[in-house]
């Protein structure tokens, strides 16, 4: 495993640490107070932990007033995921609706 | 993992037991394209720019490059994105070949940077994997 890998594992293996990275690629920009209602833990365990997946570069901060909003850094994943593989999956399924559709093809 | 600058490609092949003339039709009618890959307008023209709308949202668009009835059909499959992790520019390639009892079919889809994990559009699809097979990679880590 690679030392990019190592590090994203290492941030993403905390299930609240987690749970928050999924809801920022779900639901997009949050402030530390909107993640803070859904996620079951204090707003300073909140924010260390934004503060850690800040440090792997999962995630970034942008300030405006006296709000902080995070957002996804997707990209960040890359060293994660072999997407050739990946691709190789979807085409695979697709095959298979292909091959479903010919049998019917027949009737 | 990879990290050179060079393109990389996805092949796929099956062996169907139907002729070419038939999956030919799967490949390039619309509402037979529909039922296994995605809703479209493609056109088995040259030329002709078409896009494909995936369940998820995303739209591709597409332009046809090559067309010889029966063997092969050869098409754009471009994602933009302004990401430039999710933004694709790609060539999918289909290559027909009858065998004594069907079609041998090809896929090749090429164009793909090793930065473009998400690329092929599916994101929504791929996260829903992503997180399963994430799940699946720690519980052997620990």
């Amino acid at each position: 495993m690679s030392h990019a890998q190592e590090i994203l594992f290492r941030t993403l293996a905390d299930p609240t640490r987690r749970a928050i990275f999924e809801r920022l690629c779900r639901d997009g920009e949050q402030t530390v107070g909107a993640l803070t209602a859904r996620a079951g833990v204090s707003q300073p365990a909140v924010s260390k932990h934004l503060g850690v997946l800040k440090q792997a570069g999962l995630v970034r901060d942008r300030h405006e007033g006296r709000q902080t909003h995070y957002s996804a850094q997707l990209g960040a994943l890359s060293p994660l995921i072999d997407w050739t593989s990946q691709m190789a999956g979807f085409w695979q399924s697709r095959f298979d609706d292909l091959e479903d559709l010919l049998k019917r093809m027949d009737q | 993992m990879n990290t050179t600058t060079e393109t990389r490609s996805v092949v796929v092949e099956r062996e169907f037991p139907h002729p070419p003339e038939k999956l030919w039709r799967a490949l390039t009618q619309p509402h037979l394209i529909e039922e296994w890959l995605m809703k479209n307008d493609f056109k088995p023209v040259v030329g002709h720019n078409f896009n494909l709308r995936g369940d998820w949202g995303g739209v591709l668009d597409c332009e046809v490059l090559a067309v010889e009835q029966h063997k092969k059909l050869t098409y754009t499959w471009n994602f933009k994105h302004e990401e430039a992790a999710y933004n694709l520019i790609s060539v999918v390639a289909w290559t027909l070949t009858p065998t004594p009892t069907g079609t041998h079919l090809r896929m090749e889809q090429s164009g793909f940077r090793p930065d473009q994990p998400q690329a092929y559009g599916g994101a929504k699809h791929g996260w829903q994997q992503f997180f399963a097979n994430l799940e699946q990679t720690l519980a052997k880590v620990e």
